[in-house]
Protein backbone atom coordinates (compact mmCIF):
# COMPACT_ATOMS: atom_id res chain seq x y z
CA UNK A 1 0.00 0.00 0.00
CA UNK A 2 1.19 3.80 -0.30
CA UNK A 3 -0.32 7.15 -0.89
CA UNK A 4 0.00 8.69 -4.01
CA UNK A 5 -0.73 12.17 -4.75
CA UNK A 6 -2.90 13.10 -8.18
CA UNK A 7 -3.79 15.79 -10.41
CA UNK A 8 -5.26 18.40 -7.82
CA UNK A 9 -1.68 18.76 -6.74
CA UNK A 10 -0.51 19.73 -10.46
CA UNK A 11 -0.05 24.01 -10.53
CA UNK A 12 -0.43 23.93 -6.48
CA UNK A 13 1.96 22.27 -4.51
CA UNK A 14 0.64 23.27 -1.02
CA UNK A 15 2.93 21.25 0.96
CA UNK A 16 1.02 20.86 3.56
CA UNK A 17 1.52 16.77 3.25
CA UNK A 18 5.39 17.05 4.09
CA UNK A 19 4.75 18.71 7.18
CA UNK A 20 3.08 15.94 8.35
CA UNK A 21 4.58 13.03 6.74
CA UNK A 22 6.57 10.82 9.73
CA UNK A 23 9.44 9.12 7.14
CA UNK A 24 9.72 12.57 5.13
CA UNK A 25 8.68 10.24 1.52
CA UNK A 26 7.34 13.34 -0.53
CA UNK A 27 9.95 14.38 -3.39
CA UNK A 28 9.32 17.26 -5.34
CA UNK A 29 9.03 18.29 -9.09
CA UNK A 30 8.21 21.69 -9.70
CA UNK A 31 4.31 21.61 -10.34
CA UNK A 32 3.53 19.17 -7.83
CA UNK A 33 4.97 16.33 -5.28
CA UNK A 34 4.85 12.88 -5.57
CA UNK A 35 5.02 9.86 -3.08
CA UNK A 36 7.70 6.94 -3.25
CA UNK A 37 6.11 4.19 -2.22
CA UNK A 38 8.76 1.97 -1.17
CA UNK A 39 9.10 4.32 2.12
CA UNK A 40 5.64 5.29 2.84
CA UNK A 41 4.37 3.32 5.85
CA UNK A 42 0.41 4.16 5.35
CA UNK A 43 0.11 6.13 7.93
CA UNK A 44 -2.57 8.55 5.91
CA UNK A 45 -1.77 11.48 7.66
CA UNK A 46 -1.05 13.60 4.20
CA UNK A 47 -4.13 12.36 2.84
CA UNK A 48 -6.00 15.01 5.12
CA UNK A 49 -4.52 17.50 5.23
CA UNK A 50 -4.42 18.79 1.47
CA UNK A 51 -5.83 21.84 1.02
CA UNK A 52 -6.87 20.08 -2.55
CA UNK A 53 -7.34 16.58 -1.57
CA UNK A 54 -5.06 15.47 -3.94
CA UNK A 55 -3.82 12.16 -2.29
CA UNK A 56 -5.42 9.12 -2.39
CA UNK A 57 -4.58 5.78 -0.83
CA UNK A 58 -3.82 3.17 -3.61
CA UNK A 59 -6.37 1.32 -2.49
CA UNK A 60 -9.16 4.14 -3.18
CA UNK A 61 -7.91 5.05 -6.13
CA UNK A 62 -10.86 5.90 -8.38
CA UNK A 63 -10.07 3.76 -11.79
CA UNK A 64 -9.57 7.58 -13.90
CA UNK A 65 -6.33 8.25 -11.92
CA UNK A 66 -4.89 4.93 -11.51
CA UNK A 67 -2.64 6.03 -13.86
CA UNK A 68 -0.99 8.40 -10.93
CA UNK A 69 0.56 5.14 -9.35
CA UNK A 70 3.07 4.45 -11.98
CA UNK A 71 3.62 8.40 -12.18
CA UNK A 72 4.63 8.31 -8.16
CA UNK A 73 6.76 5.61 -8.64
CA UNK A 74 8.92 7.09 -11.42
CA UNK A 75 8.65 10.43 -10.77
CA UNK A 76 9.71 9.83 -6.60
CA UNK A 77 12.82 7.97 -8.30
CA UNK A 78 14.49 11.10 -9.91
CA UNK A 79 13.46 13.62 -7.94
CA UNK A 80 14.35 15.10 -4.44
CA UNK A 81 13.16 14.79 -0.98
CA UNK A 82 11.41 17.62 0.50
CA UNK A 83 11.06 18.16 4.15
CA UNK A 84 10.09 21.19 4.89
CA UNK A 85 6.60 23.26 3.97
CA UNK A 86 7.56 25.54 0.48
CA UNK A 87 5.41 28.04 -0.74
CA UNK A 88 2.56 27.11 -2.70
CA UNK A 89 2.84 27.72 -6.85
CA UNK A 90 1.33 31.18 -8.07
CA UNK A 91 -1.67 29.19 -9.68
CA UNK A 92 -2.40 27.44 -6.51
CA UNK A 93 -5.23 29.73 -4.82
CA UNK A 94 -6.90 30.17 -8.49
CA UNK A 95 -6.99 26.40 -8.99
CA UNK A 96 -8.01 25.93 -5.79
CA UNK A 97 -11.12 27.88 -5.75
CA UNK A 98 -11.48 26.34 -9.16
CA UNK A 99 -12.01 22.98 -7.55
CA UNK A 100 -14.03 24.32 -5.10
CA UNK A 101 -12.00 23.78 -1.99
CA UNK B 1 25.41 38.10 27.28
CA UNK B 2 25.79 35.08 25.23
CA UNK B 3 22.15 34.28 23.78
CA UNK B 4 21.39 30.56 23.72
CA UNK B 5 21.65 29.08 20.16
CA UNK B 6 25.06 30.58 19.53
CA UNK B 7 28.39 28.44 19.06
CA UNK B 8 29.43 29.58 22.79
CA UNK B 9 26.49 29.13 24.29
CA UNK B 10 24.72 25.59 23.04
CA UNK B 11 20.90 25.56 23.31
CA UNK B 12 20.42 23.20 25.61
CA UNK B 13 16.58 21.72 25.78
CA UNK B 14 15.58 18.58 27.82
CA UNK B 15 12.32 16.83 26.17
CA UNK B 16 10.46 14.87 28.58
CA UNK B 17 9.06 11.88 26.25
CA UNK B 18 10.39 9.80 23.64
CA UNK B 19 7.64 9.10 21.37
CA UNK B 20 6.86 10.33 17.72
CA UNK B 21 6.15 14.32 19.16
CA UNK B 22 9.25 14.27 20.86
CA UNK B 23 11.44 12.99 18.24
CA UNK B 24 9.97 15.24 15.92
CA UNK B 25 10.60 17.96 18.41
CA UNK B 26 14.49 17.14 18.65
CA UNK B 27 14.54 16.76 14.64
CA UNK B 28 13.11 20.11 14.80
CA UNK B 29 16.02 21.76 16.76
CA UNK B 30 18.60 20.28 15.84
CA UNK B 31 17.86 20.94 12.03
CA UNK B 32 17.69 24.84 13.01
CA UNK B 33 20.54 26.79 12.90
CA UNK B 34 21.15 27.24 16.21
CA UNK B 35 23.16 25.00 18.33
CA UNK B 36 21.85 22.95 19.82
CA UNK B 37 21.90 19.94 22.33
CA UNK B 38 18.96 17.71 23.14
CA UNK B 39 18.66 15.36 25.99
CA UNK B 40 15.92 13.41 25.75
CA UNK B 41 14.54 11.56 28.89
CA UNK B 42 12.03 8.77 29.05
CA UNK B 43 10.56 6.73 31.70
CA UNK B 44 10.86 3.49 30.56
CA UNK B 45 13.92 1.66 29.70
CA UNK B 46 12.98 1.70 25.99
CA UNK B 47 11.71 4.82 23.59
CA UNK B 48 9.12 5.59 21.13
CA UNK B 49 5.97 5.39 23.10
CA UNK B 50 2.94 4.63 21.19
CA UNK B 51 4.57 3.50 17.89
CA UNK B 52 6.04 0.97 20.51
CA UNK B 53 3.71 -0.12 22.93
CA UNK B 54 0.52 1.56 21.14
CA UNK B 55 0.56 0.56 17.60
CA UNK B 56 -0.90 -2.80 16.67
CA UNK B 57 1.51 -5.53 16.42
CA UNK B 58 -0.37 -6.39 12.88
CA UNK B 59 0.48 -2.81 11.61
CA UNK B 60 4.13 -3.39 11.19
CA UNK B 61 4.34 -0.44 8.73
CA UNK B 62 3.44 1.92 11.01
CA UNK B 63 6.03 0.70 13.27
CA UNK B 64 8.51 1.81 10.92
CA UNK B 65 8.10 5.55 11.63
CA UNK B 66 10.72 4.19 14.24
CA UNK B 67 13.06 4.11 11.67
CA UNK B 68 13.13 7.93 11.63
CA UNK B 69 13.55 8.02 15.17
CA UNK B 70 16.71 5.86 15.61
CA UNK B 71 18.38 8.27 12.97
CA UNK B 72 17.66 10.91 15.06
CA UNK B 73 18.66 9.74 18.29
CA UNK B 74 21.98 9.29 16.58
CA UNK B 75 22.84 12.56 15.91
CA UNK B 76 25.70 14.08 17.95
CA UNK B 77 24.04 16.28 20.06
CA UNK B 78 21.56 14.16 20.87
CA UNK B 79 21.47 11.83 24.58
CA UNK B 80 19.16 9.67 25.21
CA UNK B 81 18.02 8.74 29.08
CA UNK B 82 16.03 5.98 29.22
CA UNK B 83 14.35 4.71 32.90
CA UNK B 84 14.02 8.11 33.91
CA UNK B 85 10.72 9.57 35.27
CA UNK B 86 10.61 13.53 35.78
CA UNK B 87 8.82 13.99 38.68
CA UNK B 88 10.02 10.60 40.81
CA UNK B 89 13.70 10.58 39.56
CA UNK B 90 14.67 13.92 38.74
CA UNK B 91 12.34 16.97 39.08
CA UNK B 92 11.13 19.63 36.64
CA UNK B 93 13.28 22.12 38.75
CA UNK B 94 16.23 20.15 38.02
CA UNK B 95 15.54 20.15 34.57
CA UNK B 96 15.09 23.66 34.06
CA UNK B 97 18.49 24.17 36.19
CA UNK B 98 20.44 21.70 33.78
CA UNK B 99 18.82 23.38 30.24
CA UNK B 100 17.84 26.50 28.93
CA UNK B 101 14.11 25.18 27.87
CA UNK B 102 12.28 21.97 28.27
CA UNK B 103 9.52 20.62 26.06
CA UNK B 104 6.58 18.51 27.71
CA UNK B 105 5.99 15.57 25.13
CA UNK B 106 4.79 13.15 27.70
CA UNK B 107 1.67 12.14 25.88
CA UNK B 108 -1.77 11.16 27.29
CA UNK B 109 -1.34 7.79 28.94
CA UNK B 110 -4.68 7.77 31.14
CA UNK B 111 -8.38 6.82 29.64
CA UNK B 112 -11.64 8.47 29.38
CA UNK B 113 -14.00 7.11 31.56
CA UNK B 114 -17.56 6.39 30.27
CA UNK B 115 -19.11 7.79 34.00
CA UNK B 116 -21.92 5.60 34.36
CA UNK B 117 -22.55 3.14 37.26
CA UNK B 118 -21.01 -0.03 37.32
CA UNK B 119 -17.24 0.87 35.75
CA UNK B 120 -16.00 -0.91 38.77
CA UNK B 121 -17.33 -4.27 37.98
CA UNK B 122 -14.93 -7.26 36.92
CA UNK B 123 -14.89 -7.47 33.37
CA UNK B 124 -14.98 -3.82 32.57
CA UNK B 125 -11.89 -2.48 30.98
CA UNK B 126 -10.17 0.51 28.82
CA UNK B 127 -9.13 0.10 25.40
CA UNK B 128 -5.78 1.80 26.68
CA UNK B 129 -4.91 -1.53 28.98
CA UNK B 130 -5.81 -4.21 26.38
CA UNK B 131 -4.11 -2.27 23.66
CA UNK B 132 -0.73 -1.62 26.55
CA UNK B 133 -1.10 -5.48 27.57
CA UNK B 134 -1.51 -7.39 24.10
CA UNK B 135 1.69 -4.89 23.05
CA UNK B 136 3.80 -5.59 26.35
CA UNK B 137 3.79 -2.45 28.05
CA UNK B 138 5.74 -3.40 31.70
CA UNK B 139 2.15 -1.64 33.22
CA UNK B 140 -0.61 -3.50 31.69
CA UNK B 141 1.37 -6.85 31.87
CA UNK B 142 -0.42 -8.31 34.76
CA UNK B 143 -4.05 -7.21 34.04
CA UNK B 144 -6.10 -10.36 33.57
CA UNK B 145 -8.72 -10.75 30.76
CA UNK B 146 -10.95 -12.65 31.14
CA UNK B 147 -11.93 -14.09 27.46
CA UNK B 148 -14.32 -16.80 28.90
CA UNK B 149 -17.52 -15.44 27.90
CA UNK B 150 -18.96 -15.51 23.93
CA UNK B 151 -19.63 -11.95 23.50
CA UNK B 152 -17.39 -8.94 24.10
CA UNK B 153 -18.35 -5.23 23.63
CA UNK B 154 -16.42 -1.94 22.82
CA UNK B 155 -17.65 1.33 23.20
CA UNK B 156 -16.61 3.87 20.76
CA UNK B 157 -15.70 4.41 17.43
CA UNK B 158 -12.55 5.23 16.34
CA UNK B 159 -9.23 3.50 15.14
CA UNK B 160 -8.33 2.23 18.50
CA UNK B 161 -11.66 0.79 19.00
CA UNK B 162 -10.88 -0.90 15.74
CA UNK B 163 -7.51 -2.30 16.78
CA UNK B 164 -9.49 -3.85 20.07
CA UNK B 165 -11.54 -5.48 17.65
CA UNK B 166 -8.99 -7.13 15.01
CA UNK B 167 -7.10 -9.04 17.79
CA UNK B 168 -10.39 -9.90 18.90
CA UNK B 169 -11.39 -11.32 15.87
CA UNK B 170 -8.34 -12.52 13.95
CA UNK B 171 -7.57 -16.09 14.62
CA UNK B 172 -4.15 -16.33 16.51
CA UNK B 173 -2.33 -17.86 13.32
CA UNK B 174 -3.05 -14.73 12.20
CA UNK B 175 -1.30 -13.01 14.81
CA UNK B 176 1.57 -16.33 15.77
CA UNK B 177 4.15 -13.90 13.76
CA UNK B 178 3.83 -10.30 14.78
CA UNK B 179 5.21 -8.36 17.79
CA UNK B 180 2.11 -9.02 19.54
CA UNK B 181 3.36 -10.13 23.04
CA UNK B 182 3.36 -14.23 24.20
CA UNK B 183 1.32 -13.71 27.47
CA UNK B 184 -0.99 -12.13 24.91
CA UNK B 185 -1.42 -14.83 22.04
CA UNK B 186 -1.40 -17.66 24.86
CA UNK B 187 -4.55 -15.77 26.61
CA UNK B 188 -6.06 -14.98 23.27
CA UNK B 189 -5.22 -18.61 21.96
CA UNK B 190 -8.24 -20.12 24.51
CA UNK B 191 -10.49 -17.05 23.93
CA UNK B 192 -14.01 -18.72 23.83
CA UNK B 193 -15.12 -14.83 22.74
CA UNK B 194 -16.88 -15.67 18.79
CA UNK B 195 -19.21 -12.04 18.67
CA UNK B 196 -17.35 -8.50 18.94
CA UNK B 197 -19.99 -5.57 19.46
CA UNK B 198 -18.48 -2.43 18.61
CA UNK B 199 -20.76 0.48 20.02
CA UNK B 200 -21.49 3.70 18.55
CA UNK B 201 -23.61 6.55 20.81
CA UNK B 202 -23.81 8.39 17.20
CA UNK B 203 -24.78 7.77 13.46
CA UNK B 204 -22.37 5.72 11.42
CA UNK B 205 -21.28 9.17 9.26
CA UNK B 206 -20.24 10.10 12.89
CA UNK B 207 -17.76 7.13 13.53
CA UNK B 208 -14.30 8.27 13.78
CA UNK B 209 -12.37 5.43 12.21
CA UNK B 210 -10.37 6.06 9.24
CA UNK B 211 -11.70 3.91 6.32
CA UNK B 212 -7.93 2.04 5.94
CA UNK B 213 -8.53 0.64 8.83
CA UNK B 214 -12.10 -0.45 8.55
CA UNK B 215 -11.78 -1.52 5.44
CA UNK B 216 -9.11 -4.33 7.13
CA UNK B 217 -12.24 -6.06 8.59
CA UNK B 218 -13.53 -7.21 4.60
CA UNK B 219 -10.44 -9.42 4.53
CA UNK B 220 -10.34 -11.15 8.04
CA UNK B 221 -10.41 -14.81 7.38
CA UNK B 222 -13.37 -16.60 8.71
CA UNK B 223 -14.71 -13.14 10.04
CA UNK B 224 -18.65 -11.64 9.17
CA UNK B 225 -18.95 -8.34 9.49
CA UNK B 226 -22.74 -7.01 10.11
CA UNK B 227 -24.36 -3.96 10.03
CA UNK B 228 -27.94 -3.45 10.38
CA UNK B 229 -29.29 -1.57 6.96
CA UNK B 230 -31.37 0.87 8.99
CA UNK B 231 -28.93 2.41 10.24
CA UNK B 232 -26.96 3.64 7.10
CA UNK B 233 -30.51 4.98 6.26
CA UNK B 234 -29.02 8.46 6.45
CA UNK B 235 -30.82 11.85 7.52
CA UNK B 236 -30.48 15.17 5.32
CA UNK B 237 -27.95 16.82 7.48
CA UNK B 238 -25.72 13.30 7.42
CA UNK B 239 -25.79 12.84 3.74
CA UNK B 240 -24.42 16.60 3.70
CA UNK B 241 -21.84 15.61 5.35
CA UNK B 242 -20.56 12.92 3.92
CA UNK B 243 -20.50 15.32 0.34
CA UNK B 244 -18.11 17.20 2.05
CA UNK B 245 -15.25 17.38 -0.52
CA UNK B 246 -12.75 18.37 2.04
CA UNK B 247 -13.01 14.91 3.70
CA UNK B 248 -12.89 11.66 1.69
CA UNK B 249 -13.35 9.87 4.71
CA UNK B 250 -16.86 9.07 5.67
CA UNK B 251 -18.07 8.70 2.54
CA UNK B 252 -15.97 5.70 2.01
CA UNK B 253 -16.46 4.83 5.37
CA UNK B 254 -20.28 4.64 4.20
CA UNK B 255 -19.53 2.33 1.19
CA UNK B 256 -17.56 0.01 3.29
CA UNK B 257 -20.59 -0.13 5.96
CA UNK B 258 -22.61 -0.71 2.90
CA UNK B 259 -20.67 -3.21 1.56
CA UNK B 260 -20.53 -4.91 5.22
CA UNK B 261 -24.46 -4.50 5.66
CA UNK B 262 -25.32 -6.69 2.36
CA UNK B 263 -22.92 -9.88 3.11
CA UNK B 264 -23.75 -12.96 3.03
CA UNK B 265 -24.19 -14.26 6.49
CA UNK B 266 -22.68 -17.66 6.16
CA UNK B 267 -21.19 -20.26 8.81
CA UNK B 268 -18.01 -17.80 10.00
CA UNK B 269 -16.10 -18.65 12.91
CA UNK B 270 -15.85 -14.93 14.59
CA UNK B 271 -19.05 -12.23 14.07
CA UNK B 272 -18.05 -8.25 14.27
CA UNK B 273 -21.17 -6.07 14.88
CA UNK B 274 -21.88 -3.02 14.37
CA UNK B 275 -23.92 -1.04 16.19
CA UNK B 276 -24.92 3.05 16.14
CA UNK B 277 -27.00 5.36 17.84
CA UNK B 278 -26.35 3.09 21.18
CA UNK B 279 -25.31 5.35 24.71
CA UNK B 280 -24.39 3.21 27.27
CA UNK B 281 -25.84 4.35 30.08
CA UNK B 282 -25.18 1.48 32.50
CA UNK B 283 -23.46 -1.80 33.03
CA UNK B 284 -24.87 -4.48 35.98
CA UNK B 285 -23.55 -7.72 37.05
CA UNK B 286 -23.42 -10.04 40.19
CA UNK B 287 -19.89 -10.19 40.73
CA UNK B 288 -18.95 -9.03 37.44
CA UNK B 289 -20.44 -7.50 34.03
CA UNK B 290 -23.51 -9.46 32.78
CA UNK B 291 -25.39 -6.89 30.96
CA UNK B 292 -25.35 -3.38 29.53
CA UNK B 293 -27.83 -1.07 29.23
CA UNK B 294 -27.66 1.29 26.54
CA UNK B 295 -29.64 4.23 25.64
CA UNK B 296 -30.92 4.92 22.37
CA UNK B 297 -30.36 7.73 20.19
CA UNK B 298 -30.83 9.92 17.22
CA UNK B 299 -29.78 12.75 15.51
CA UNK B 300 -30.85 16.05 15.23
CA UNK B 301 -29.69 20.00 13.73
CA UNK B 302 -27.80 21.13 11.19
CA UNK B 303 -24.95 19.58 9.34
CA UNK B 304 -21.84 19.33 11.10
CA UNK B 305 -23.07 21.18 14.01
CA UNK B 306 -25.50 17.89 14.87
CA UNK B 307 -26.57 16.84 18.46
CA UNK B 308 -27.28 13.55 19.80
CA UNK B 309 -30.34 13.18 22.18
CA UNK B 310 -31.52 10.05 23.87
CA UNK B 311 -34.89 9.03 22.60
CA UNK B 312 -36.74 7.61 25.82
CA UNK B 313 -35.92 3.81 24.85
CA UNK B 314 -33.24 1.33 26.21
CA UNK B 315 -32.02 -1.89 25.45
CA UNK B 316 -30.39 -4.40 27.26
CA UNK B 317 -27.53 -6.39 26.03
CA UNK B 318 -25.85 -9.13 27.59
CA UNK B 319 -21.99 -9.62 27.73
CA UNK B 320 -19.17 -10.72 29.50
CA UNK B 321 -16.36 -8.01 28.67
CA UNK B 322 -16.61 -4.96 27.97
CA UNK B 323 -13.49 -2.29 26.66
CA UNK B 324 -14.17 1.58 26.67
CA UNK B 325 -12.66 2.90 23.71
CA UNK B 326 -13.72 7.08 24.38
CA UNK B 327 -10.20 8.56 23.79
CA UNK B 328 -6.96 8.91 25.90
CA UNK B 329 -6.25 11.60 28.71
CA UNK B 330 -3.60 13.19 29.39
CA UNK B 331 -2.35 13.52 33.15
CA UNK B 332 -0.87 16.67 35.11
CA UNK B 333 2.80 16.21 36.12
CA UNK B 334 4.07 18.60 39.16
CA UNK B 335 2.65 21.81 39.34
CA UNK B 336 2.92 22.44 35.26
CA UNK B 337 -0.45 24.58 34.77
CA UNK B 338 -2.83 21.86 33.56
CA UNK B 339 -6.06 22.23 31.77
CA UNK B 340 -8.37 20.04 33.21
CA UNK B 341 -10.81 20.05 31.08
CA UNK B 342 -9.08 19.09 28.50
CA UNK B 343 -6.10 17.73 30.16
CA UNK B 344 -3.59 18.92 28.53
CA UNK B 345 -0.53 21.47 29.75
CA UNK B 346 -2.15 24.73 29.33
CA UNK B 347 -0.13 26.37 26.26
CA UNK B 348 -0.29 29.60 23.93
CA UNK B 349 1.27 28.09 20.58
CA UNK B 350 3.06 25.53 22.37
CA UNK B 351 4.70 27.68 25.03
CA UNK B 352 3.15 26.75 28.10
CA UNK B 353 1.27 29.69 30.31
CA UNK B 354 0.38 29.99 34.11
CA UNK B 355 -2.42 31.77 35.77
CA UNK B 356 -3.65 34.96 33.85
CA UNK B 357 -2.36 33.57 30.76
CA UNK B 358 1.50 34.12 32.22
CA UNK B 359 3.96 33.41 29.84
CA UNK B 360 6.29 30.66 30.81
CA UNK B 361 9.35 31.50 29.05
CA UNK B 362 11.53 28.28 28.75
CA UNK B 363 8.96 25.39 29.25
CA UNK B 364 7.35 24.04 26.09
CA UNK B 365 4.78 21.02 25.12
CA UNK B 366 4.08 19.41 21.81
CA UNK B 367 2.25 16.12 20.96
CA UNK B 368 -0.82 14.56 22.72
CA UNK B 369 -0.45 16.37 26.19
CA UNK B 370 -0.38 19.70 24.27
CA UNK B 371 -3.08 19.20 21.36
CA UNK B 372 -5.04 16.07 22.92
CA UNK B 373 -5.09 13.16 22.25
CA UNK B 374 -5.92 12.97 18.49
CA UNK B 375 -4.46 12.49 14.99
CA UNK B 376 -2.10 10.23 13.72
CA UNK B 377 1.97 9.60 14.22
CA UNK B 378 2.77 11.95 11.57
CA UNK B 379 0.09 15.09 13.05
CA UNK B 380 2.86 15.36 15.63
CA UNK B 381 5.35 16.25 13.13
CA UNK B 382 3.68 19.36 12.33
CA UNK B 383 2.90 20.00 15.80
CA UNK B 384 6.11 19.81 16.99
CA UNK B 385 7.61 21.71 14.37
CA UNK B 386 5.68 24.73 15.39
CA UNK B 387 6.09 24.46 19.34
CA UNK B 388 9.72 24.28 18.29
CA UNK B 389 9.52 27.50 16.54
CA UNK B 390 7.84 29.03 19.52
CA UNK B 391 10.89 28.17 21.79
CA UNK B 392 13.33 29.31 18.78
CA UNK B 393 11.83 32.44 19.07
CA UNK B 394 11.71 33.23 22.83
CA UNK B 395 15.70 32.60 22.88
CA UNK B 396 16.11 36.14 23.92
CA UNK B 397 14.09 35.74 26.70
CA UNK B 398 15.72 31.98 28.21
CA UNK B 399 18.76 32.38 30.51
CA UNK B 400 21.25 33.92 28.53
CA UNK B 401 24.12 32.07 29.92
CA UNK B 402 25.63 28.72 29.75
CA UNK B 403 23.87 25.67 30.93
CA UNK B 404 25.03 22.12 31.85
CA UNK B 405 22.86 19.87 30.27
CA UNK B 406 23.62 16.36 30.50
CA UNK B 407 26.59 16.64 32.13
CA UNK B 408 24.23 18.19 35.11
CA UNK B 409 21.48 15.27 34.56
CA UNK B 410 23.78 12.65 34.76
CA UNK B 411 25.72 14.09 38.01
CA UNK B 412 21.95 14.36 39.31
CA UNK B 413 21.40 10.65 38.89
CA UNK B 414 24.80 9.82 39.87
CA UNK B 415 23.84 11.39 43.20
CA UNK B 416 21.03 8.57 44.04
CA UNK B 417 23.39 5.74 42.28
CA UNK B 418 21.22 5.97 39.50
CA UNK B 419 22.35 5.07 35.77
CA UNK B 420 19.95 5.76 32.33
CA UNK B 421 19.67 4.10 29.64
CA UNK B 422 21.68 4.80 26.86
CA UNK B 423 20.91 4.78 23.13
CA UNK B 424 23.59 1.85 23.28
CA UNK B 425 21.88 0.33 25.98
CA UNK B 426 18.79 0.07 23.83
CA UNK B 427 20.52 -1.37 21.09
CA UNK B 428 21.21 -4.03 23.30
CA UNK B 429 17.40 -4.11 24.59
CA UNK B 430 16.37 -4.01 20.97
CA UNK B 431 18.93 -7.06 20.07
CA UNK B 432 17.88 -9.25 22.27
CA UNK B 433 14.00 -8.63 21.81
CA UNK B 434 14.82 -9.52 18.66
CA UNK B 435 16.71 -12.40 19.10
CA UNK B 436 14.17 -13.67 21.25
CA UNK B 437 11.48 -13.20 18.62
CA UNK B 438 13.64 -15.15 15.81
CA UNK B 439 13.14 -18.82 16.53
CA UNK B 440 9.29 -18.31 17.33
CA UNK B 441 9.02 -16.09 13.28
CA UNK B 442 8.38 -13.00 15.14
CA UNK B 443 10.23 -9.65 14.71
CA UNK B 444 10.98 -9.89 18.25
CA UNK B 445 9.86 -10.82 21.08
CA UNK B 446 9.34 -7.81 23.61
CA UNK B 447 10.41 -7.75 27.29
CA UNK B 448 7.49 -6.78 29.67
CA UNK B 449 8.58 -6.24 32.59
CA UNK B 450 11.34 -2.93 33.53
CA UNK B 451 13.22 -5.55 35.39
CA UNK B 452 14.22 -7.79 32.30
CA UNK B 453 14.62 -4.65 30.39
CA UNK B 454 16.86 -3.35 31.83
CA UNK B 455 18.73 -7.04 32.47
CA UNK B 456 19.50 -7.14 29.04
CA UNK B 457 21.13 -4.42 28.95
CA UNK B 458 23.53 -5.04 31.69
CA UNK B 459 21.89 -2.65 34.49
CA UNK B 460 20.32 -4.86 36.38
CA UNK B 461 21.31 -3.19 39.87
CA UNK B 462 19.20 -0.61 38.56
CA UNK B 463 16.24 -2.70 38.79
CA UNK B 464 15.80 -2.21 42.74
CA UNK B 465 12.93 -0.16 43.71
CA UNK B 466 12.24 0.55 40.12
Amino acid sequence: MTAVVTDNCEGCRFTECVTVCPVACFHAGEEMLYVDAEGCIDCCACVAVCPVQAIYMDGDLPSELSHWLDINRERSAELPVITEQSEPRPTAAAKRSRLGF
Amino acid sequence: MPTPGSPDCPLEVAIVGSGPSGFYAAEALLRSDKSVRVCMLERLPVPYGLVRSGVAPDHPKLKSSALVYDRIARSENFRFFGNVCVGRDIRVSDLREAHHAVIFAYGASRDRRLGIPGEELSGVHSATQFVGWYNGHPDFRDIRFDLSGESAAIIGQGNVALDVARILTKSVDDLRHTDISAHALDALSESRVREVHIFGRRGPVQAKFTSQELAEFGKIDGLGTIVDPDDLALRPACRIEIEDQTNRNYAKNISLLHQFSQARTGDHRRRLYFHFFRNPASLHGKTRLETVRFNKTRLSGEPFHQVTEDIGETLEFPCQILFRSVGYRGAPLEDLPFDRRSATLAHVDGRLCGAGNHPEYGLYATGWIKRGPSGVIGTNRADSVASVETLLSDLDKLPQHVKPGAEALEAKLKAQRKTAVSFKRWDRIDLAERARGQSAGKPREKFTSIEDMLDACGLSDQAAGA
